[in-house]
């Protein structure tokens, strides 16, 4: 949709908006999304508010799922498996990947079942329909802020000192929130026309936390093959989050550069090709 | 994008050539071979993933394209209120939804002077977890009011929605009726230049109705621009003073409401009743008397669907096969329901027909202000001698009653509950005055 405001010639106080048909690739529109940002707050506020209403235990769950999950891995990958971790307790280790993994993962399967979801919305009432996967991935944050303060509560157990290095972690958080965003802009809309991205996002998340360090440390590979796994940006994030918090050695370095252009590759062609299909949502959805 | 100055400065909408097509999933064609056919199978999926990154809709393979709107061209002005009427399908909501910027046109462009609120539907995005306050809010934000906006008016949202007590109770538990006052005040409090209304009267009981109605003729004062959809005759009636009727996508009649309505519902029933050709398909009579059957208003105009109220004349043509003593010609009218709401005959009359020479003849029949309901209308005509009925033919779909507001209140009944006919009732009101004189004060 094509249309910006702009002051007419005879009344400045009334913009004048244009209503035609667009083609091709289109212009990302971003201020708009900013005029729209309290409804951005709402839908966030909205699907915080309603994820554990009727449940019993509420917002625990928000911690009991990476925890319950942290003690599978130390079990079978920790105890059995005996996977390196980094010279860090495996406890630990596979937490502090699994906070920032839970906000990614979130992201990726309520962003992609964004606008199918919100369907009542798209077809009844306009704004920037960037506003549903952003506000979905957006959701993961409150959850991911509760199991950040169990990791740094573990870190007080353990004991893992804290360093400057935490200065970092809102960066990676930021970019593993952004890679969700742009895969989620991706497979939202895909999922428009085509429900078979229903069925392909659990099985995506799972292939992709095999392909990002969860389990196991990055150190396992060596160069250049290194860099080149870190093109999964999560890859990025999870090292980020280890050496932000933990110490390990993967300070910001070639494979976090591999990792935030890779994130935003993803993000911009997502951002683009959303727009580009927008138009088609409202009719087809 | 460039956006062109509108010629004229007190224009709020324009649209010109305004289109949008749909593209539908067309039945399939038969393979002419079976190699094109395995070849069109296998090639499909990659013509669809194709159209993934053409900013296409892809849905079928084989496609045909139809104009839910085509090249509409509208002007609208500053403070006024427009009534769209159409038939399902005509386009109405299409158009409000390009208004409203929720789909693209294909072709044409709308210019549109102010800030739109759009109204398709009430409650959109309402959550049934949140409260009502809670909802007021998130609704406000969809609609497009900022924060501060909604708790402004907050008050008055729940005052006019009469939710108080409930305020802080999660919407699932509220009763229909308190869910859609409450959809309805949030969306009735949006200030905006332009307001774009689909059906949303359409909701809820005849009090709540009238009570939505009001706040629209209120909206209507205000000087505000309004486009307003609605299968409801009386509500366009009574608020628009111009209206537009659509057809096919297409503009059929732009003028002012009262003539868009009799435009609007002698098309529309026209199509579905008995056209007034004796004999009516399949039902062969012996004597074939009665040839044609003519209803006319009160200006003569010869229809099938008249506004609540009118007048109507029925003229029978006939075509006697021999001398008549005493033409009787019997007509029964019924509801759609088959309740019989009245007979007429002409030997209740004080001027019966009396004796007819054989050869073509004309009876006419005028009722004057018939208060039947709005609805259909089905004929049980008889022609016959006073002692034997030579010709009968029944259940003749024959008209129709729209409502429309007839006494100026912007409703009627409307349900055949409330009875099978309206009644002309004329209210007062008389206090008694506290400051009469009493029997023991009048002397002293």
């Amino acid at each position: 949709m094509t249309s910006e405001p702009t002051p007419s010639a005879t009344d400045a106080s009334i913009a004048t908006t244009v209503i035609r048909p667009s083609k091709g690739w289109v212009s990302l529109r971003l201020g708009e999304i900013w005029k729209y940002r309290e409804l951005l707050y709402f839908l966030v506020w909205r699907d915080v508010k309603v994820r554990y209403k009727q449940t019993v235990l509420g917002a625990a769950w928000a911690i009991i799922q990476p925890v319950m999950t942290m003690v599978v891995f130390s079990l079978f990958f920790g105890k059995l498996a005996r996977i390196p971790s980094d010279g860090v307790p495996y406890p630990i280790f596979s937490y502090s990947a699994l906070v920032p993994w839970t906000l990614f993962a979130f992201g990726l399967s309520q962003g992609a079942n964004s606008l199918v979801g919100s369907q009542n919305l798209i077809k009844k009432v306009y704004f920037p329909r960037l506003i549903i996967p952003i506000a979905s991935v957006l959701g993961g944050t409150v959850d991911f802020a509760l199991s950040l303060t169990v990791l740094f509560g573990l870190m007080f157990f353990f004991p893992v000192s804290l360093t400057w290095n935490l200065l970092w972690l809102p960066a990676f958080t930021l970019m593993a929130l952004a890679t969700a965003l742009g895969v989620a802009l991706w497979l939202s809309a895909m999922n428009v026309q085509f429900r078979d991205v229903r069925y392909i996002v659990p099985f995506l998340t799972q292939l992709w936390l095999f392909a990002t360090p969860v389990a196991y440390p990055s150190s396992l590979l060596s160069e250049p093959w290194r860099t080149l796994y870190a093109l999964n940006p999560m890859v990025g994030v999870v090292e980020g989050f280890r050496w932000a918090l933990l110490g390990t050695e993967t300070r910001p370095g070639p494979m976090i550069l591999a990792s935030s252009t890779a994130c935003c590759l993803f993000l911009v062609s997502g951002l683009f090709y959303f727009r580009r299909m927008e138009k088609t949502f409202a009719d087809v959805v | 994008m460039s956006s062109r100055p509108s010629p004229s400065s007190d224009l709020a909408l324009r649209m010109v050539n305004l289109s949008k097509s749909y593209t539908i999933g067309a039945r399939q064609e038969r393979y002419r071979t079976l190699r094109q056919a395995i070849t069109d199978t296998a090639l499909a999926p990659f013509l669809r993933i194709g159209n993934l990154f053409k900013g296409r809709a892809a849905v079928g393979d084989l496609k045909e394209t139809f104009w839910a709107l085509e090249d509409l061209s509208l002007e609208i002005r500053k403070g006024e209120v427009v009534g769209i009427i159409g038939r399902n399908g005509a386009g109405k909501s299409t158009l409000l939804k390009l208004l409203s910027r929720i789909t693209e046109p294909s072709r044409g462009f709308a210019e549109i002077r102010g800030r739109v609120g759009s109204l398709l539907e009430v409650g959109t995005g309402f959550h049934p977890e949140l409260s009502g306050r809670e909802n007021i809010f998130l609704n406000g934000a969809i609609l497009g009011m900022g924060r501060t906006e909604i708790a402004q008016k907050l008050d008055e949202i729940v005052a006019f929605a009469e939710v108080e007590r409930f305020l802080d109770t999660a919407v699932k538990h509220y009763s229909s009726g308190m869910y859609l006052r409450l959809a309805f005040a949030v969306a009735a409090h949006l200030d905006t230049e332009i307001l774009l209304v689909d059906e949303v009267l359409a909701v809820g009981d005849a009090n709540f109705q009238r009570k939505c109605l009001g706040k629209m003729s209120g909206v209507a004062r205000e000087g505000r621009t309004v486009m307003f959809v609605s299968h409801n005759m009386a509500a366009i009636e009574s608020l628009c003073s111009r209206a537009v009727v659509l057809d096919k996508g297409r503009l059929l009649f732009d003028g002012d409401a009262a003539t868009a309505i009799h435009d609007y519902l002698s098309q529309q029933g026209s199509e579905e009743l008995f056209d007034g050709v004796f004999p009516p398909p399949g039902k062969g009579g012996k004597f074939q008397l009665l040839r044609r059957l003519e209803i006319k208003d009160r200006l003569d105009r010869v229809g099938t669907a008249f506004p609540v109220g009118e007048s109507l004349t029925f003229t029978f043509h006939l075509k006697l096969d021999r001398p008549f003593l005493d033409l009787q010609i019997g007509v029964g009218i019924k509801n759609e329901l088959g309740a019989r709401v009245c007979t007429i005959a002409p030997r209740w009359s004080a001027t019966p027909l009396g004796s007819v020479e054989a050869g073509d003849v004309q009876v006419s029949c005028s009722l004057s202000s018939l208060l039947l309901m709005p609805g259909r209308y089905l004929l049980k005509i008889s022609v016959g001698d006073g002692k034997t009925d030579y010709e009968i033919y029944d259940d003749l779909p024959a008209f129709e009653i729209t409502p429309g507001d007839l006494w100026g209140s912007g409703s009627l009944p409307q349900t055949f509950s409330q009875g099978i006919v309206l009644a002309n009732a004329q209210w007062a009101l008389e206090v008694p005055s506290p400051t009469a004189p009493t029997l023991e004060t009048a002397e002293p």
